[in-house]
């Protein structure tokens, strides 16, 4: 059964189409990519799934409800989960605070309760904990925990913020260029963690630049150039698509050229 | 057993409430004393919602003044006890923080500085204004509260000042004590983590702009209990306690001792408080001297006064 039904989904910005009639769907522990020259549309089009940004047209299904432009701490409390391209970490907080937060819909409770330091608050703080520190050694940063995150190398909060997306328990968890940044073995590090979610029945909807890792750990690839969709399939029919080719060297091509300039 | 940091700030403010009169060469700095108390409840305050939540507010005397105002006007035309009309006065405060906080909250940075600086001035001005009920700029006298003379009568002779001392020491104390405890509770991170990234506070479910009224609405009820305890130790208030230099000082003092840390924002409070009477000394540049206080502590330690210096102490030690 499909988890994540996408329809038909586009936005403008200042009068252009950022992205335009986006559809595709998400089984329960598939990996689905989302590859594309840079300025696709790939983060746009995470960011109307998420409930950042409220599509002009089409619609978003989450298990079967209509959750078109529902704001992102809804589609939380419904599985929905994702990281950011940019960084999007809590700076002044430990990087154990960090997963921690990421259990509020968990740990939450009445704000005097939690003022009073009540037994009932102190136990929500305590699993919040647990749960936390479990997930910090599921990405390898359990020495880190105390430290401040904002101290944190790059690979590092990559993986803090898997962690933290990972606290919700999400039935669909979207990672947005997971490994950019990362080394070959911090890449391949969160090649592995990836698979081993998905293999807990967590879906994942992927953005990444990384395409031996895309090739390697996707089930189906959907491809956008110019905020449509130009392809999708398994890896090896995408990698074999004229257009998909076209698109990649076309961009490299430019890239090329503008570095020669 | 090893001291946690809360329990540790706590002690450290206990023992300063309870030993500094020993050194007090005048009955005269049990009433410094008891100001930087009530000032350091309301700087509690702002840490909820400055500190953690990262909001900024340059209204909050606007509850200060709900407060005390309360204590004078509530015991006058409702016949109600003082310590009642805090406790009413507290409520006001929160549910105009719920009415106020819910359109302006929405607004970021220098806009929600403005709008809340506006909702100050509009409670200064009623309370200047509408003087058949509130006495205008003159001010109005607010009841006794009645505790001491209980307490002298229980054997417990206390001097007024000393009286006001202990009782905003305790109350600062409580005061410190909740904010603590919301710091490391999940609704504290909730907080916290919304000041780190909005957007991804978001999208770990927490309803951020309930989580910012929430804030709103805590901060405000501390002003108030701050308010109440100066109407009713002054037995007298003016709406100069309402007005926007009183929002501004509180923000200053929280921002100078360090907004993110309890302890730190009460040590400026204390600082704001103390400073001026040790620059007397430069008699006529004393005010010179406390700006430039102000823009070398925030120049050099950004992070404010207290966690600067313990970062600093740290840093040697290891």
């Amino acid at each position: 059964m499909s988890l994540l039904v996408v329809e038909g989904l586009g936005i403008k910005f200042g009068g252009l189409h950022a992205v335009k009639d986006v559809g595709f769907t998400l089984k329960s522990g598939e990996i689905v990519s989302i590859i594309g020259p840079n300025g696709a549309g790939k983060t746009t089009l995470f960011n109307m799934i998420s409930g950042i940004y409220l599509p002009l047209a089409g619609r978003v299904m989450l298990n079967g409800e209509d959750v078109t432009g529902m704001s992102p701490n809804r589609l939380a409390e419904r599985g929905l989960s994702r990281t950011f391209q940019n960084l999007q970490i809590f700076q002044s907080m430990t990087v154990l605070e960090n997963v921690m937060a990421g259990f509020h819909l968990q740990a939450r409770g009445p704000v005097l309760s939690d003022m009073l330091g009540l037994p009932g608050s102190r136990r929500r703080s305590r699993e919040a904990e647990a749960g936390a520190r479990l997930l910090l050694e599921r990405v390898g940063l359990e020495r880190a925990a105390e430290r401040e995150a904002g101290a944190l190398s790059y690979g590092a909060l990559k993986r803090l913020e898997i962690a933290r997306a990972l606290a919700l328990r999400p039935k669909v968890l979207l990672l947005d260029e997971p490994a950019a940044g990362c080394n070959a073995v911090e890449t391949e590090e969160i090649d592995h963690l990836i698979a081993a979610v998905a293999a807990e029945g967590v879906s994942i909807l992927l953005v990444e630049h990384d395409m031996k890792m895309v090739m390697r750990i996707s089930n189906h690839i959907v491809v956008l150039d110019y905020g449509e969709k130009i392809a999708e399939g398994d890896p090896a029919t995408v990698s074999r698509d004229k257009r998909v080719i076209a698109a990649y060297l076309g961009a490299q091509a430019t890239e090329a050229a503008n570095a020669d300039g | 057993m090893k001291l946690s940091a809360k329990q540790a700030s706590l002690l450290v403010l206990a023992v300063l409430i309870v030993l500094s009169p020993f050194f007090f060469p005048s009955g005269y700095y049990f009433r410094v004393g008891s100001l930087l108390f009530v000032n350091g409840l309301a700087v509690v305050g702002i840490v909820i919602l400055t500190g953690f939540a990262g909001q900024i507010s340059l209204g909050h005397a606007g509850f200060v003044g709900i407060g005390a105002y309360a204590c004078a006007l509530a015991p006058a035309y409702l016949g109600l006890h003082p310590a009642l009309s805090a406790v009413l006065g507290a409520v006001v405060s929160g549910a105009t923080a719920y009415l106020v906080g819910r359109p302006i909250l929405r607004l970021k940075g220098y806009y929600l500085a403005v709008a809340s600086l506006g909702f100050g001035i509009l409670v200064s001005m009623v309370l200047a204004n509408e003087a058949r009920w509130t006495g205008g700029p003159d001010g109005i006298k607010t009841p006794d509260l009645g505790l001491r003379g209980l307490l002298a009568d229980m054997g417990l002779e206390l001097t007024n000042p000393q009286f006001w001392y202990a009782l905003s020491g305790l109350a600062l104390l409580i005061g410190a004590w909740l904010a603590l405890n919301l710091r490391d509770s999940p609704t504290g991170r909730a907080l916290r983590a919304l000041h780190g990234s909005e957007v991804a506070a978001r999208t770990v479910g927490i309803d951020v702009a309930q989580a910012k009224l929430m804030a709103f609405v805590v901060s405000a009820v501390y002003a108030s209990a701050s308010g109440s305890l100066l109407a009713l130790q002054n037995r007298f208030i003016t709406p100069d306690v309402a007005g926007y230099m009183h929002s501004i000082e509180l923000v200053t003092m929280a921002v100078l001792g360090g907004a993110g840390s309890v302890l730190g924002a009460i040590f400026g409070a204390g600082i704001l408080t103390l400073l001026p009477q040790a620059l007397t000394v430069f008699q006529n540049y004393e005010q010179i001297m406390l700006g430039l206080v102000m823009m070398l502590v925030m120049v050099f330690m950004r992070q404010g006064l207290l966690p600067s210096v313990l970062g600093l102490m740290r840093g040697r030690g290891e």
